[in-house]
């Protein structure tokens, strides 16, 4: 099986940007030429015509709930596949909070076959730091090491138990897990239904503080200090994260940390008229912290864009706002809004793909480009194509978007996983 | 000025003109309830659904009476006797109170913006006897009209409400009537019941308890609830009575005429002492008459009641 993709301009961080043909064998990348260099020759190669389209390393999402063992009715692995795919995703870390936990090896190698067999996008299973997300006794990390995991999160939790957190860095060390922390302070956050402020008070909505956050950011960043071991922090929302980050970074601490693209284009406004639309954990913060957060991103405190797809039926969204699920769909709308970044200035697109492909990679330890002997995960964008976000014709089984009806510019029109086409936009 | 609003779910959503309307109507209604006969046939044949999914006997009662008295048909359903609540979700209980077809629901709910929630998928008109901490519309009409009553106007009356302000939809839909009818609305309590960014609703935060209360026209006291205490809200009663809750010593700093309201129930000895509560300043009774006035007002102007008084 071989794709030959003629004149696309490819663009992989780092390397030099310009038109070319590149040529894909057996899942990998058997040859990158000048533009019009590569023929056509033999019946067994699939041409692309990819003329005014971009060629980037294949999106990775760090951060994805495909809901898939137990809340089928979400989302599954193959329905989850479908959606990253169809967002210019090849591949996607999974996140642990199924039910049953992705706890224990067994449930690492269910999500692994499941993957496998929708063969759409690659599955990295994230484990639990503690039983059950109780945060009371650690995960067998080697055992799910070995099953195919690939770090461990209690997400959708966050640890509040600091010794657990300094133990579980130190323990996953030794298996070379990543750490990744969603950063919550319980009791802080308290019943806390949207983000603190004054949107909140006149709603009548209790409110989320950043600190509820912030603090737990500053403590995560302590304990890598102290254990010498990095973590990655998820979905970043506040200001006050960013700076203490960025603060980390300059100390030559070893943190790496994520934003979803529903932090940096929307705020809390997007809460008004009681709309679980714009229900998530964290909140939707106010627009001083949507600028830091983009400016977290430009000068690289934020190393990824992760989306914190977390699908949710329509049943646990049309409730009152304070009964409302936590968490949006994000991978069909991921690299459009992305893109609109790009658009508006805040990055170049060497920078968002740098974001959403290149970070996310050296975050797993693996190595993404557009490059000869790289396996042939690339991702074909259309930067002009105008469309408008449908919810009801998206891929993911779930419809809980705010995004619903927003027209944007520029999407995926081609994924390419494993040398194989798995989406290929039919508009 | 017809009145043309389908529902009355906050008091952010009414003009100056509609709620001088209700205010108005609200005193014609008052009349009807000095009657021997208590009862007129504006709104025969008309349903009234009483959703109650939180426990509040007295706004139920306010609005049943309210119905009666205007011949409408009243129906209560309360959360605790309604099997229509368990395990069904706000939108079920929609639809099937939409198949019953009723003319007006006042919801009562725990949640903010479930009468919102309601109000979007009926076509009946929703009345919000209390969401949560967002709003309680009819009870601050009824205060509004209160004081419109003792003071003539409102218009420049300086108003304190004091306590929590930050569990209070009482406190909230008051701060943003009174504004908009021209007073001025000062808070104070203990700064961890004072919610970020309430100037916002048009008040103004005072240092302290005594600031809000000098030169005061009115003074509201909110009920402070103990389950504040678990929530680090505040320390014990008693300290909250000494440095927080309304006494003689306190009335002394506002305006010699000042008037005194709760919106009940009052815990006596904790907010307000109970010399102040049934002392001479104290206008908490006409709150409760003119509750039931202003709720006649209210189910009247949803259901047409304004608009045939103004086509000629
Ligand atoms: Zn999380
Ligand atoms: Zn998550």
């Amino acid at each position: 099986m071989q794709i030959l993709i003629r004149n696309a301009r490819i663009i992989d961080p780092g390397h030099p940007d310009g038109p070319g043909d590149v040529l894909i064998v057996d899942g990998r990348i058997a040859a990158v030429e000048a533009a019009g260099t590569l023929a056509a020759d033999g019946a067994e190669r699939q041409v692309v015509e990819a003329q005014g389209l971009w060629l980037t390393p294949g999106l990775i999402d760090l951060h994805v709930h495909f809901r898939e063992p137990g809340q089928e009715y979400k989302e599954t692995i193959l329905t989850g596949s479908q959606a990253a795919a169809a967002g210019g995703f090849t591949a996607v870390c999974t996140m642990p909070n199924t039910d049953p936990v992705n706890d224990d090896p067994a449930i690492t190698a269910l999500i692994l076959r499941q993957a496998a067999a929708a063969g759409l996008v690659r599955v990295y299973p994230v484990a639990a730091i503690s039983k059950g997300l109780k945060g009371e006794q650690l995960c067998e990390f080697g055992e799910l090491k070995a099953a195919g995991a690939v770090a461990v999160s209690d997400d959708g939790r966050p640890v509040m138990n600091g010794q657990l957190m300094r133990r579980a860095l130190e323990y996953a060390s030794g298996f070379a897990l990543r750490v990744i922390s969603h950063c919550e302070d319980l009791h802080l956050a308290e019943s806390g239904a949207m983000n603190e402020g004054a949107v909140a008070t006149r709603m009548g909505l209790s409110g989320i503080p950043n600190a509820a956050e912030s603090v737990m950011v500053m403590r995560d960043i302590a304990l890598a200090a102290l254990t010498g071991v990095s973590v990655h922090i998820a979905h970043v929302s506040a200001a006050e994260s960013v700076a203490a980050i960025r603060r980390a970074k300059a100390d030559g601490i070893n943190v790496t940390a994520e934003t979803a693209p529903h932090y940096f284009t929307l705020t809390e406004a997007a809460v008004e008229g009681y709309d679980t639309h714009a229900k998530m954990n964290p909140p939707l913060r106010s627009e001083a912290d949507r600028q830091a957060i983009r400016q977290g991103l430009a000068d690289g405190t934020l190393d990824a864009i992760a989306t914190d797809h977390a699908p949710h039926a329509v049943s646990e969204k049309e409730v009152e706002f304070d009964r409302a699920a936590n968490g949006i769909i994000g991978l069909e709308t991921s690299l459009p809004l992305g893109l609109k970044l790009v658009a508006e200035g805040v990055l170049t697109i060497e920078t968002l793909i740098e974001r959403m492909a290149i970070a996310p990679a050296r975050i797993l330890g693996l190595e993404a480009g557009v490059r000869v002997g790289l396996p042939a995960d690339v991702t074909l964008i259309d930067p002009n194509k105008e469309f408008t976000v449908r919810a009801a014709a998206m891929q993911s089984k779930s419809r809980n978007t705010p995004f619903d009806g927003w027209t944007l510019k520029g999407k995926a029109v081609m994924t390419i996983m494993d040398g194989r086409i798995v989406y290929r936009d039919q508009g | 000025m017809p009145f043309d609003k389908k529902d009355i779910l906050d008091i952010a959503s009414l003009s100056v003109e509609d709620i001088q309307l209700i205010l108005d109507t609200a005193e014609s209604m008052r009349e009807i309830s000095e009657r021997p006969i208590k009862k007129v046939p504006a709104l025969r044949g008309k349903t009234v659904v009483l959703f109650f999914y939180e426990p509040s006997t007295r706004t139920r009662l306010s609005f049943d009476l309210a119905a009666k008295r205007l011949s409408a048909d009243s129906v209560a359903i309360s959360a605790d006797m309604s099997s229509l609540v368990k395990g069904e979700t706000l939108l079920d209980t929609a639809r099937n109170i939409e198949a019953m077809r009723p003319d007006v629901v006042v919801l009562r709910h725990a949640y903010s913006g479930a009468p919102q929630f309601l109000a979007g998928r009926l076509k009946a008109s929703v009345i919000n006897a209390g969401d949560g901490t967002h709003a309680h519309p009819s009870q601050a009409l009824l205060d509004m009209l209160t004081v419109r009553r003792k003071k003539g106007t409102l218009q420049g009356l300086k108003i304190a409400i004091v306590g929590d302000i930050a569990h209070s939809r009482v406190a909230r839909s008051n701060c943003v009537g009174f504004t908009k009818m021209g007073a001025q609305v000062v808070m104070a309590g203990p700064p961890t019941m004072i919610p970020k960014g309430i100037e916002t609703l048009g008040a103004t935060v005072a240092p302290s308890i005594e600031d809000a209360m000098s030169d005061a026209d009115v003074i509201m006291m909110l009920r402070i609830q103990k389950e504040r205490l678990k929530k680090f809200s505040m320390s014990t009663e008693r300290e909250y009575a000494r440095h927080f809750g309304l006494n003689r010593q306190r009335v002394a700093l506002a305006r010699q005429d000042v008037v005194i309201m709760h919106p009940g129930p009052i815990n006596r000895g904790v907010e307000i002492a109970p010399d102040v509560a049934d002392g001479p300043h104290s206008i908490i009774l006409d709150q409760v008459t003119n509750g039931v006035a202003v709720r006649m007002a209210l189910l009247y102007l949803v259901l047409g009641g304004g608009r045939h008084a103004d086509t000629d």
